[in-house]
Parts: structure tokens; sequence; C-alpha cells
């Protein structure tokens, strides 16, 4: 990938096996578009797994969702939509050859990112200090939740979020004992009838509101999701970081002064495509009804 | 009206950029508020919905899409039918198998 | 770093002074590593994947000596296992995947396009050292505990067996960033880079080959990249998405997998079928038959290679609707894949053959081809499926098709395109023998299995019933027949290199692009730029003893009168 942006870094002017200029962008330019196409599908089979757990086990995301913070996730997509404007105006910048102005927004968007990650660092060791980790690591101890005070976003709006401790010993005997000879297994009845995904929301909804809600047998699935898809997310972020800084590098030297702003458009549009990544993942992870 | 650079490429003016950006931003705080909103199995197509509004105008204004070569966006599009395909299939099936490891499943 | 070296190395291609051609332009091991060159780096991925093949060629012998007889032979289970994985996952990944695109490909593909190099030429010497970087750690895998998964990884077994999977896994992920790289670059080359006069339907039909295969690649392997993350994830932390000890979902891993290696099958026989269409056009003296017929068929094969990947898994747990909807899609493949083969019958109908080499492996292939084809309707109908899966039967057809069509076009293409890499010709008479060998030892080596298979000898079994035990030495006769074979090729290819006859620039009469330059090319592949016309048309050249290659009855019109003016 980094090879992808380096594309045309030693050299403004046209090299030596392309005809014209514009060959040379326009070639440069479907590389990327290429590229973007093949990110898709990475970022895809993780959209596969997630579609393929939440469609045969919704009550995990209705459970492990409440444990997220939305105004964390939201304020991170308002900056990664704001990184994505001050990107999206660098390239105008350097199109224009205003140099300057350039590098102020290819920093304002390395500070985007910067805070992005800053935000998604809270997050993860939040989760850390709960347990709420990934399928191997999964050992929630809940109880902690209701005096740390975090997480006052979601859990208010969730009358019986938290669990109380008493939960805690079954969650965890549940999580380990995972024997497919278990004849409780789905510790949800599902409804037989009706699509099962209304069935066990309608279910979820109802322990809810009313008695303190059990953490669903296969609840460790749902972290193991969010780490997955959010942490490649996170390394897709720090890759545009040191893209940009890349690219600051090569303003500095003046690669842009003559109005060659190829790699400018390249980055710009691999940043488009984490932000358009984050967009999705936070409806799908963050806001679960 | 509109700008171009040297070799013909089109120049989004900083007023259609601002305007993009508060369309990205109605649209996230219409994804969150329509999560308060209890419409069953709708809440997610709706969301799904709005997302990909937004998407559509990061790729056609912020990505220049609207003033590119069409075989780009044409490439961009294919990884997503190849996407939808992939999903498709193996959720299909996956809602199918499940009656075989997991005691219980209602059924397809 | 290497950026700036680079730089000056690809420059040197428009210094018109220099006499030498591209293999003696720069000396030194470091002029060839960090070569912006792509017919260097196709020769490097050649040697490359040249002792990949050597290396699975070695496990594959390993694993026929031992079931020579029923019980241990040489080797114990467990040893047995790993050598069955390392055959499997040493030849896909590192010798098939990247065989012909990347070795042939990468040298041919400019060339024909009359182009200097290819578009984005440090992707490209990018991608060759991702493909180093990726053996090694597939290499350190078989040193430190060899992986006994068979090539596929299924989970559960994969993420709990003591062997070096995270270690192979990792070689094949970044295997694959390697391949789409090679993928990218030529979708980008072909779109970008075709001289004039020369519309998509007057590409040469290996172009058409190489861009259907370019498509999967990039379309296809990231979702490679992603399963084997995951199940990297798995191993290292447990993440249960695949794993059902921790409530994860094996078949799932399956529909991951075979997302990817369906397409991947295609990715190893469009470019074979690609230069098929080039040999049997040029040995046999006629235009091209259906030319596109040939080139829409490779697009649809492309495409319908991703609609059939359930059926790997008829017996896995997949549901019976999906089998069924997998099964009636698996059927169409055959329609492109026999337009294919029809059309080159056709083009064979009435031509004068030229018994050469490469004609030999043209042959071959379509006997061979319409064999391991033909036996893939049997494996894609659900009920047959279900008696055949896991048997020799599946073994002998996948490398009827693998074997028989990939590699036997890849040897075909090599004969073929030999003289125009080393500007050396070979020895024909040994060439003959050669590929006779290969053809009998393959043959006897793949034909028994599927005797055994039908008759329900399961793959993979370290042992046998007594019953079989003809059949299996059979089998192992004709591998050791194969294994002569390739040792003959190996010695009268390396004598050409030191002793054979200089060759002319277009010593097999063929009308495509690559011919026009001398052979071996200078590193910047051409003197002038060509207005090209129709490939096929070979009735433009004439045979001149003087030479002992053919000429242009009428110069080509020359665009312009010298090339590197930029």
């Amino acid at each position: 990938m980094a090879a992808q942006h380096h594309e045309e870094c030693h050299d403004p002017h046209v090299a030596h096996h392309f005809e014209s200029a514009d060959q040379q962008f326009q070639s440069a330019k479907l590389g990327m578009w290429l590229f973007l196409a093949t990110e898709i599908l990475f970022f895809g089979g993780l959209f596969v797994a997630y579609s393929v757990y939440r469609s045969n086990h919704p009550e995990i995301f209705v459970f492990g969702h409440q444990f997220l913070d939305k105004n964390l996730g939201a304020f991170n997509t308002v900056v990664l939509i704001w990184s994505s404007f001050t990107i999206a105006w660098a390239v105008r910048a350097a199109q224009l050859k205003q140099i300057k102005l350039l590098k102020w927004l290819l920093v304002a968007t390395m500070a985007c990112a910067f805070v992005f990650l800053g935000v998604k660092y809270v997050e993860y060791s939040s989760k850390w200090k709960h347990g709420l980790l990934w399928a191997a690591k999964f050992q929630p101890h809940l109880e902690a939740t209701v005096g740390d005070g975090h997480g006052e976003g979601d859990a208010s709006h969730e009358a019986g979020g938290p669990q109380p401790e008493a939960e805690v010993p079954a969650a965890e005997a549940s999580g380990t004992a995972e024997a497919p000879a278990d004849p409780d297994r789905p510790t949800i009845p599902l409804a037989p009838d009706g699509p099962p995904g209304l069935a066990a929301e309608a279910e979820v909804a109802g322990a809810g509101h009313g008695a303190p809600m059990a953490t669903p047998d296969m609840a460790k699935i749902f972290f193991s999701i969010y780490f997955l898809m959010t942490g490649l997310h996170g390394i897709h972020v720090l890759g545009g970081i040191a893209a940009m800084a890349w690219l600051l590098r090569c303003a500095a030297r003046g690669d842009f002064d003559t109005g060659h702003f190829t790699r400018v458009d390249m980055v710009a549009l691999y940043w488009h495509v984490v932000d358009l990544v984050w967009i999705y993942l936070f409806l799908l992870l963050y806001l679960i009804h | 009206m509109a700008e171009h650079t040297e070799h013909g490429v089109h120049i989004a003016s900083l007023r259609l950029l601002v305007v993009v950006l508060i369309a990205l931003m109605f649209g996230t705080w219409l994804t969150v508020s329509a999560t308060y909103v209890d419409l069953g199995a709708l809440n997610i197509w709706i969301g799904l919905a709005i997302a990909t509004a937004k998407a559509v105008l990061v790729g056609l204004y912020y990505m220049h899409l609207r003033w590119d070569r069409p075989f780009n966006a044409f490439v961009f599009i294919s990884a997503f039918a190849f996407l939808a395909l992939f999903v498709g299939f193996t959720l299909m099936d996956s809602a199918h198998y499940q009656d075989l490891i997991i005691p219980g499943w209602p059924g397809q | 770093m290497a950026v700036d070296t680079l730089t000056v190395d690809g420059a040197v291609g428009v210094d018109h002074a220099d006499p030498g051609n591209y293999l003696t332009t720069g000396r030194g091991v470091l002029s060839w590593l960090f070569t912006l060159d792509h017919k260097r780096i196709g020769l490097m991925y050649l040697v490359a994947i040249t002792a990949s093949f050597f290396l699975g060629g070695i496990f594959a012998l390993l694993v026929r000596t031992e079931l020579l007889t029923p019980g241990q032979t040489i080797m114990t289970a467990d040893a047995y296992n790993q050598m069955f994985t390392l055959h499997g996952a040493v030849m896909i990944f590192l010798f098939i995947i990247p065989g012909i695109p990347a070795a042939l490909g990468n040298f041919v593909l400019p060339l024909m396009l009359g182009a200097k190099d290819v578009a984005l030429p440090r992707l490209n010497l990018a991608s060759f050292w991702f493909w180093m970087f990726g053996a090694v750690f597939a290499l350190v895998s078989i040193i430190v505990g060899a992986v006994d998964t068979g090539w596929t990884f299924y989970t559960p077994y994969s993420t709990t067996t003591s062997t070096a999977v995270i270690s192979m896994t990792t070689g094949v992920f970044i295997l694959g960033f390697s391949s789409i790289f090679t993928g990218l670059n030529f979708i980008v080359t072909i779109h970008k880079m075709r001289p004039e006069g020369m519309t998509w339907f007057k590409m040469p039909l290996f172009l058409w080959g190489l861009y259907s295969t370019a498509i999967i690649q990039v379309l296809a392997t990231p979702v490679l990249a992603i399963t084997l993350l995951l199940l990297i994830a798995e191993r290292a932390l447990g993440v249960g998405i695949f794993d059902p000890s921790l409530g994860g979902d094996p078949v799932l891993y399956q529909h991951f997998f075979w997302f990817y290696s369906h397409p991947a099958v295609y990715i190893m026989i469009l470019p074979a079928m690609g230069i098929i269409s080039e040999l049997v056009s040029v040995f046999s003296g006629k235009h091209i038959f259906g030319y596109r017929f040939i080139a829409w068929s490779s697009i649809a094969i492309a495409l319908l290679s991703f609609l059939v990947w359930g059926h790997h898994m008829f017996t896995s747990g997949q549901s019976s609707i999906t089998n069924m909807i997998f099964s009636a899609l698996t059927f169409s493949v055959a329609i492109p894949s026999a337009v294919k083969v029809f059309n080159w019958l056709a083009t064979m109908y009435k031509g004068s053959i030229r018994l050469a080499a490469p004609m030999l492996y043209v042959l071959s292939f379509l006997f061979l081809f319409a064999i391991g084809g033909l036996t893939g309707l049997f494996l894609g109908a659900l009920s047959t499926d279900v008696h055949l899966h896991d048997t020799y039967f599946v073994v002998a057809h996948f490398h009827y098709v693998m074997f028989g069509g990939t590699v036997i076009a890849f040897l075909g293409g090599i004969h073929y395109w030999w003289p125009k890499m080393f500007g050396r010709m070979y020895s024909e008479r040994w060439a003959q023998v050669s590929a006779l060998l290969i053809f009998v030892g393959f043959n006897l080596t793949f034909f028994t299995q599927f005797v055994m298979g039908s008759h329900g000898m399961p793959r993979r079994y370290y042992n046998y019933l007594e019953q079989f035990t003809t059949l299996h030495q059979a089998s192992t006769v004709g591998s050791y027949v194969l294994g002569l074979g390739f040792l003959i090729m190996a010695g009268y290819l390396g004598h050409s290199l030191f002793r054979g006859r200089h060759a002319p620039s277009n010593p097999w009469g063929s009308a495509t692009l690559e011919w026009e330059t001398t052979s071996p090319p200078p590193t910047h592949n051409f003197d002038r730029e060509f207005s090209a016309d129709d490939p096929y048309n070979l009735d433009s050249l004439r045979f001149d003893p003087a030479i002992e290659g053919w000429v242009r009855k009428e110069p080509r019109s020359i665009l312009l009168a010298e090339g590197g003016s930029h």
C-alpha cells in the first residue's frame, strides 16, 4: 500500500514510460480506485461476519452495544467527517497551488486523526477495564460499570443496562461452558414464529425494561467483532496519518509548487474511504436499537 | 463556472465542499436521532439508507466521482456489488444451517 | 529508500547509445533486485516460482513415495500430513497463482502493448518483494513446524494443531498483496497504455486472459487477506468468529475461504487459456477462430468464478438450498470454457500445424483440460459429489485442470517465449522427449487416481487397503516419470542458455508486437512506436531462411522515428 502512495514520489515530471502527464495521472488514479476496491472487499469480510452474527444472534448486539458510548462514537464520526472536509479542501488547495493552505489543511486532518485515535484509546481502555474483550478474553466484571460513572451516555437510556453483581458468575459460567451439547445454549429463547431477529429484539427489549438483562451466551462474539472492525479501521487511520505526514514532507520539499497534486489526491481518496467505513461502523456497532 | 487544473481536472468549489459538510453533519444527527424512535426492523434499514446517502455524497463530491472518468466509479461500485454477493450467499446459507449447530433453532 | 536508486535504473532505457539488451544492461545483484524493468522483474519471478515448483515437486514425490506401499514406507503419518499440506500450499500460493501472470505476464504484457513498461513499475517491484517476503514466512513455517492442516487451513483443526499455522498464513497473507499488486498493475496498464490502433478487440488474447485474471486478483484476494487475518487472530487471540469452541461458526470459515479460493482457481487457469489462444493460432498458421468469443468467455469465466464457491461445501454442512443453487451455477462455467475449447479446435481445423515444442503442450493442454473440465461436471452434480467428495477422484480432477491445464500451458508459454527472454533456441529434439515424458507421466500419475477415487479411495489418507496397491504404485511410478521429464527440461533449457543457437527476433512467425523487437529485447523494449493491427494476421509474415526467422512482408507503420523522446 505504501508503494501505491510512493508512485510518482521521486519526480514531478512524467515518468519515461508514459507519453503524457494526463496518461500518468489517469493511470495513478485508476490504480488508486482499484486499490480502494480491494479495501472495500478487505473490510467487507468483517461486514460479512457481522451480518452473519447479527442476523443469527441479534441478542448479542442488542446486549453488547449498551457498553459502547454512543456520544463518543458520534463525536468520532463528526471528527472524521470534518477531516474528510479538510482533506477534500486540501486537494483543492493543491490544485490551486495554495501550498501554505495545503499544509495547514493537512495538519488539521492529521490532528483529527489523532483526536479520533485518542477517543478510541479512551473507549478501548474502558473495555479493557471491564473485561469486555474478544471471545477468549471476555471476562466481564460489569458491576464496576455502575459505580464507575463511565458511559453515562449509553447507560442513561437503558434502564437495566449494567448488570447486578449476582449475574456475573452466571455470565462467566455460560461464557466458559460452551459445550455444544448444552441444552440451554440459546439463553434467550426465540419465538417460533416471525423473523428471528425481530423476536429476539422484542424479547431482549422486554427484559431490558423490567428485570436486569442476562448476558447472552455469545455476547463475547460481539466484542470480538467490535475489536476486529474498529481495530482494523484504527490501523487504517494510522496508515492515513503516515501518508499525510509524507505529504507534508513532500509539500515542504516543494513538490506541489508546480501544481502536481496527484499524491494529495490519492491520499485524500484513501482517507475518504477510511471515513466511509467509519460511517457504517458507527451505525452498525453503536446505534443498535 | 467550474474551475479546472491545467490538465482539465475539475476543482471542487469551496462552497460545494462546505455544503456537503453540512449535509454530512445533518446526516449524522439524523442517524443518531433515528435510533431513538422505535420502528422495529425498519430502524436498521433507515440507518443504512442514511449512511449510504452520506457515502454517496462523499463519493460524488469529496472523491470527485461526479467529474471523474465513469470507469473509476464503476470499479468502486463493483467492489460493493461483489461484497453484496458475498454477504448475500453467506447470509442466506448461514440462516439455513443454524438449526444444525444450535439446538432449538426455530428453523427456516 | 530504494526508490531513488530505482529511478536511475529505470531511466537507463532512454539511453539509445546502449547496445546491450535488458539482460546485460546493469550488472550485479543489486541492479536486478532494485530494477524497475518489467522484464527483469518477470525473470526474477520466473526464477523464484521455478524454485517453488521444484520445492513443491519434492514434496509431491515424497508423498507419492510414501504411498508406494500400504502403511509406513518412508515417513510417519504426521510427517505425511505435513508433506501433502506443504505440497499444496507451496504449489498453490508460491507457484501457480503468481506463475503465469507474474512471471510470463510481467515479461510479455508491456511488450505485447508495444510499451516501455507496465504503468506502475515501482508497484511491480513491490509485488516481487512482497512475494519474497511472503515466501520467507512460508519457508520459516516449514522449518519451525510444518503445517499439517491441508492447504485450506480449515477451522477448527487449524486453530488447534500445534504446527506453525500463523507463520504460514502470514506468509500467504503477504503473498496475497503481491498478487493484488500484479493484478492492479495489469488492469491499469491494459486500460491506459494500449498503443494506437489497439482497440480492446485487437488485443492479443493473452492480454484478455491476464485482464480477466487481474479482475479476480483485485476483487477476490482481499477476501483471502481478511480470512487469513481472522484465522491469525483466531489462533493468536481467540476471537471466536470461526472457532466453535468459542461459539464461532466453522462453516463460515469455509465460505470466506472459498469466496477467494474458488475464483483463485481461475486466477490459475485464465492466463493459461490466454497462452493457449496465442500458441494455437501461431502453430496452426491460421488466424484465431472466434476471437470475440474467446475474449468474452475470459471475462465470463472471471465473473462466473465468483458465483460457484459453494460447490466446495456440498458436504460441509452447507444448507441444501444453497447446495442446489451453487450446483446449478457451477454447470454454467462449463459454457465459456467449452466455447474456448471449440474455438481452439476450430482454429486448428485445416491449419498447417507445426509440431514444435509449444504446440505439443497445446495439444497436451486440450486433451488434459478436456478431461479435467468434464470430470468437474461430475463433481458439480450434487448426488455424484456426495459419493466422490474427498476421494482421489477430486485430486485427479484438479490436477488435470491445474497441472494438465495451467502447468502445461505455462510450459508451452516458457518454450514459446524462451527465445525472446534469453535470445537462445533450445534443442527441439530434447523438448519433444521431455514433453512426451511429462504427458505420459502425468496421465499415469493421475488417471489411476480417477480410478481409485471412483472406487472409494479417500484423499489425504496415509494408509490404504491392499486392493489399491497396484494403482497407487502405478501412480507413484508415473510421478517419477513426470519428475524425469522435468529434469530433462531443466537440462536442455539450461544448456540452451549457454550453447543454444542465437534466436532471431521472430522465430515462430507470430504477429504480436513482442516479436517486433530483438531477442532479447533492449531495456526500453522498442526503438520505435507502432501502430498495432490485427495480432493474428499471420499472412503478413514470411520465413527468411537467412536468419531462420520470420520477417514482415511490409514494415509496420511507425508512429515516431524513435522512442524515449520524453
